[in-house]
């Protein structure tokens, strides 16, 4: 067993993919029962339609729903939550950050439309190529708004640097527009239609009536998100520079003492979230088909709702709150409107996220898995 | 420069000059204005004259005074003269009030609340549910409603009971929010009301069905006014007839009635704010705002100093709500978004946290900002668009100029920038709050002492 764990294979290939899988089992199953519970017990309040069959019927949908916008959620509480961790501070303007990767990969594809390239390429290199485009723009763009706009508030008292980044992300969301609007003229941005992306794939669940169908580009988002996940465990479980970002987060003078260059790793800590917020960004794209500059705000205070559920500070917990935060959505956007017949439904899902995040605030503000933080002021 | 200022400020800060440079800019703004209606720069002479007031040095009950004749005489007749002025005036107002309410919260007592408007939604939807036709229509769907549908309240005279009503709920919500909520640090208590706000709204834009409460995304109205007596409106419509040069109507007396009620609600404010800040409340506030373990040693009870806090700032908001609401005579969920909370935050922050004359400037800068200066440069650039102008070096012709360049629309740029550079720059805002004067001063001494 001693010789499993320290193969670096399992350590950082097998065993967070494991512990994803066992997330999404988890949650998934926990969710799925409760609401077949809650099925048989109003079922008897329901004349109309078997409310145990609809409930059934429309099961596998919602959890993969639950878990694909999940791991968008997870993919950018990891950006709040590794500044957190380092930093101390809200990084508000993350959301943003967000919505300026999925803007420039979907502008890059838009570009290739118009030089008539896009129908030629390989469906997967212009994937490829917009993610990563959005990586380097939203990371780089995350590292300047860093340098900018809260280092020279470090030292300030904490209400300081939060409300230098609420104007921070009102400034770029309407930059962003600026910007879209001089160059194209109009604001929203439109993905082109290209490769395969939008056909379904079918699954024969052993077990379901109803055969699973999954769009190739939940398949795509759920593939790089766990590819990325992996990558940043090991970057930061596996590498020097993670071990100088560890040592940053748990205290930054004895850190700089140990001749860790504290302003560089806090720039790698932004440019890291923010390729992540980027990546997620272009994903989101494929997902939405339609972005304007004002999308990152929702997604953003998810994500953010999803690190405080983890335990913010804590990678594995952002994970696991951007799922759990994910199916629950999904979950309650669905069922709501089934369980009242029809008075309350998906409108009501954005509040969702705030009466959890409220619930966790009061009865658990460490999170699910964080350690508690005594009150720093 | 600076010393140019400073002398400058120094040489009209003596005793007939300061009488001279405030009455001469309010004579010479009030004649600008009257002669030009539509001058922005006559306008701002004629502002200029209560911020002269404020900082030079006089008998305090001549500026007491002269700050009266200017706020109940000058400028609702110059505002009759022309409209416009008016409604900038009552915005300034109405967002000086909020202002000052959110500043209770934020300056004095340290909590940063993003959700400020929520309690705003709640004074305007109170009135706004209770004094429209909307309790009659709770059945019917939204935009299919019967005609002739009658009043809820006979007598539009209510409002004046629902303005305290409002202030209660406000006040109310704003306990019900904060017991929650307060054990939390700083920033998380601003992601919360945050997302108090965002729930408020979600719910004034949901809540058509299955009840109709608020009429979903389309608002309610019409919203009742109270009513004014005809005599009193007969004998100052023909008293002003003749100096503004029009008749007066009844729309323009009730903007001079809404102007009325929101310089009342700030001047409740500012008193309520001063002597809060001085009391024992204001105290405990201050030491909480600095350090919340310490506070607690000395014995202040935190929980009743927060919720007074939050329920205190979340009245005066209640209270501009339900005046709003009479006001326009229509709400929709819109006005209460994200973006107003934040517009709010960045009045007081352009101001200075916890000053209350900086709050009172940073609104009136701001609101001045947004609905003169951004439509003013609007307008200019559309009417460029329109010429055949072109930009002499880079040859480009304004006739290819995106019509997405809007300045008017272009608010959040406008906020976000007062508070990244205001935060990075000057912290304690434009006219710093006192206490932190006093404060900076301290340490001033300390570090010359050394």
């Amino acid at each position: 067993m001693k010789q499993l764990t320290s193969n670096p294979f399992y350590k950082f290939v097998l065993f967070p993919i494991g512990q994803i899988l066992a997330f999404i089992l988890g949650a998934g199953i926990t969710l799925s029962v409760l609401v077949i519970l809650l099925a048989y017990i109003f079922r008897g309040s329901v004349t109309n339609l078997d409310l145990v069959e609809r409930t059934l019927v429309i099961l596998p949908k919602v959890l993969i729903d639950g878990i694909t916008i999940g791991f968008v959620y997870a993919t950018i509480a990891l950006g709040y939550t590794m500044v957190y961790g380092v930093l101390e501070f809200i990084n508000f303007s993350h959301s943003e950050i967000f919505m300026v990767g999925g803007v420039v990969g979907v502008e890059l594809l838009r570009y290739l439309e118009a030089q008539g390239a896009l129908a030629s390429m390989n469906q997967y290199v212009v994937i490829a190529l917009a993610i990563l485009l959005g990586m380097f723009i939203a990371g780089s763009l995350a590292v300047t708004v860093e340098r900018v706009a809260y280092k020279p508030l470090r030292n300030a008292p904490r209400l300081v640097p939060l409300i230098s980044a609420i104007g921070m992300s009102f400034f770029l969301q309407d930059a962003v527009r600026l910007i879209l609007g001089l160059t194209t003229g109009e604001f929203n941005v439109i993905l082109p239609k290209f490769g395969t992306f939008d056909e379904f794939q079918t699954f024969n669940v052993p077990g379901v009536a109803a055969p699973v169908q999954l769009q190739n580009k939940t398949i795509l988002l759920i593939g790089v998100t766990i590819v990325m996940l992996v990558g940043l465990n090991y970057l930061v479980n596996g590498t020097k520079i993670g071990k100088a970002i560890r040592a940053v987060a748990q205290d930054r003078p004895t850190a700089s003492l140990m001749g860790i260059n504290v302003n560089f790793i806090i720039s790698i800590t932004f440019l890291i979230g923010g390729a992540l917020g980027g990546a997620a960004g272009v994903l989101f794209a494929l997902k939405v088909t339609r972005l304007d500059p004002f999308v990152g705000f929702f997604p953003g205070l998810k994500a953010f709702t999803a690190a405080v559920l983890g335990g913010i500070g804590n990678l594995t917990g952002a994970l696991l709150g951007g799922l759990v935060l994910g199916l629950l959505e999904s979950f309650g956007a669905s069922y709501l409107g089934v369980f009242t017949q029809g008075a309350f439904g998906a409108e009501y899902k954005d509040i969702f996220a705030f009466a959890i995040l409220i619930a966790i605030l009061i009865f658990r503000p460490s999170g699910l898995l964080g350690q508690t933080v005594g009150q720093k002021a | 420069m600076k010393k140019f200022f400073s002398d400058f400020y120094a040489a009209i800060n003596k005793e007939p000059w300061s009488y001279i440079v405030t009455f001469g800019l309010m004579i010479i703004g009030s004649v600008l204005v009257y002669a030009t209606p539509r001058s922005l720069t006559a306008f701002l002479i004629l502002l200029l004259s209560p911020a002269s007031m404020y900082f030079l040095k006089m008998n305090n009950k001549v500026k007491l005074f002269a700050g009266l004749v200017l706020a109940i005489i000058v400028l609702p007749v110059l505002g009759i003269r022309n409209i416009f002025y008016l409604e900038v005036l009552f915005q300034i107002c109405v967002f000086a009030a909020l202002a000052l309410g959110l500043n209770i919260v934020i300056g004095m007592a340290g909590l940063l609340d993003l959700g400020y408007v929520a309690f705003y939604a709640v004074g305007a939807y109170t009135w706004a549910f209770f004094g429209s036709k909307q309790i009659s229509l709770l059945h019917s769907v939204p935009g299919a409603a019967p005609a002739n549908a009658p009043f809820f309240l006979e007598n539009p005279n209510w409002f004046w009971l629902f303005i305290f009503l409002g202030i209660g709920l406000a006040a109310f919500a704003g306990i019900l929010l904060g017991l929650p909520v307060l054990r939390l640090r700083g920033d998380y208590l601003a992601i919360v009301t945050l997302g108090f706000g965002e729930v408020i709204r979600v719910l004034a834009l949901n809540l058509d069905k299955p009840i109709n409460i608020t009429n979903g995304p389309q608002g309610i109205t019409p919203i009742q006014r109270p009513t004014l007596p005809p005599a009193l409106l007969d004998a100052v419509g023909k008293l002003l007839e003749p100096i503004v040069g029009h008749p007066v109507t009844e729309a323009q007396f009730y903007n001079v009635l809404f102007y009325f009620l929101a310089l009342a609600v700030i001047i409740i404010a500012v008193i309520v704010a001063r002597r809060l800040d001085d009391s024992r409340i204001g105290r405990a506030w201050t030491a909480i705002r600095e350090d919340e373990t310490a506070a607690i040693a000395m014995g202040i009870p935190l929980v009743k100093m927060k919720l007074a806090a939050f329920a205190s700032g979340a009245a005066f908001a209640g209270a501009m709500g339900v005046i709003y609401a009479a006001n326009r005579t229509f709400v929709s969920p819109e006005t209460f978004s994200f973006l107003q909370s934040i517009g709010v935050l960045s009045m007081v922050i352009l101001g200075g946290l916890g000053s209350i004359p900086g709050v009172i400037i940073g609104a009136a800068v701001v609101v001045f900002l947004n609905i003169q200066v951004l439509q003013t440069f609007s307008l200019y650039l559309s009417s460029l668009r329109q010429s055949d102008a072109v930009i002499p070096i880079i040859n480009f012709a304004w006739k290819n100029l995106s019509t997405q360049l809007d300045p008017a629309k272009y608010q959040k740029l406008i906020f976000g920038i007062i508070l990244v550079v205001m935060m990075i720059f000057r912290p304690s805002g434009l006219i710093p709050a006192e206490r932190r004067k006093r404060e900076l001063a301290v340490e001033d001494e300390e570090v010359n002492s050394e």
